[in-house]
């Protein structure tokens, strides 16, 4: 069983008022030298089978078409493999 | 004969009976339509009201877009059947890409509540024929995510084309590009607005004034004269 991990995050040009929001809240806890934060979103999706090229170009669908809006959000897909061994 | 017209309530819809209330007082007949329905009960119209469908999960609109009531309606808004979304209907007809651009948390992060003046910019769509092009109207607008946003180049389109069908007045609510707080297709039978024409039929409540009544009123005259 492998993972694969979607995170979309907001299209450079897009105002992010939440990562803003973060970010001016840096200094008053402490945090120096932090310029500016994106806020996203991470999925974590538990594939049953081999993640193949065929398992991923479904998976590449239904990011494009449902977990981001590409009007103003960027996705990218990755692989974890889960380790056996940790279990 | 009067037309009907279809109301869909989805999980986490709010506004599915005053809207249902503005249609029988614009003199139309109210249909309930359930996010499950398979089909539009041959509805001569459909709003797709206020709330917060599926808890605003994902994005607003993202999940309620894959229902399947959507499926006909999909099919038949592009045939020409007359579409209003309100709010979060507004936000699930950008999600089904039947409206240009999407909707973003406000500027100011904060949830909005509060009566919003705005001008009428198109009245030659399904639902505005009886107000005038330019009138200025004051209606309730309420929602988290109400910042209308859509890349330069749809923008452009959406002005050269007449497609912003209004626009918010005096006071930029949540940041709105271009200060849009509705549009409509390119056939005038698709539109979507984040204010609330449906709480302001009645002089009682709302803005105290009755200036979203013509939205129904209007497709109501579409619909019997036609």
């Amino acid at each position: 069983m492998a993972r694969v991990v979607v995170d979309v995050m907001l299209k450079p040009e897009i105002l992010d008022p939440q990562g803003q929001a973060v970010q001016r809240a840096l200094p008053r806890l402490g945090f120096d030298g932090i310029s500016d934060v994106r806020q996203g979103k991470r999925f974590e999706l538990e594939v049953d089978g081999p993640v193949d090229e065929a398992a991923l170009a479904r998976i590449h669908d239904l990011a494009e078409s449902f977990l981001a809006n590409t009007v103003i959000e960027d996705f990218t897909i990755r692989v974890e493999e889960v380790a056996e061994a940790a279990k | 004969m009067t037309a009907r017209i279809g109301v869909v309530t989805f999980p986490g819809s709010l506004d599915d009976r005053d809207t249902q209330r503005a249609i029988r007082v614009a003199g139309a007949e109210p249909v309930a339509l359930w996010h499950k329905d398979k089909d539009l009960k041959q509805v001569d119209a459909v709003v797709l009201c206020g709330g917060f469908s599926y808890g605003d999960y994902l994005r607003a609109g993202a999940i309620a877009r894959f229902s399947p009531v959507m499926e006909p309606l999909l099919e038949q808004a592009k045939a020409g059947l007359p579409v209003l979304g309100i709010c979060n209907g507004f936000q699930i007809l950008t999600e089904a890409h039947l409206l240009p651009g999407t909707m973003l948390r406000n500027d100011h992060l904060h949830f909005i509540c509060r009566d919003q003046k705005l001008r009428v910019e198109n009245a030659e769509t399904a639902w505005t024929t009886d107000y005038s092009a330019g009138q200025e109207i004051h209606i309730p607008l309420k929602n988290n995510d109400g910042q209308y946003v859509a890349d330069a180049y749809t923008l452009d389109k959406l002005e050269a084309e007449g497609r912003v069908a209004f626009r918010y007045l005096d006071f930029n609510p949540n940041g709105s590009q271009r200060d849009i707080a509705g549009v409509t297709n390119e056939a005038g039978n698709v539109v979507g607005l984040m204010p609330h024409p449906e709480h302001a039929v009645e002089p009682l409540i709302g803005t105290g004034r009755t200036d979203g009544l013509p939205f129904f009123t209007s497709i109501l005259k579409k619909l019997v004269n036609a």
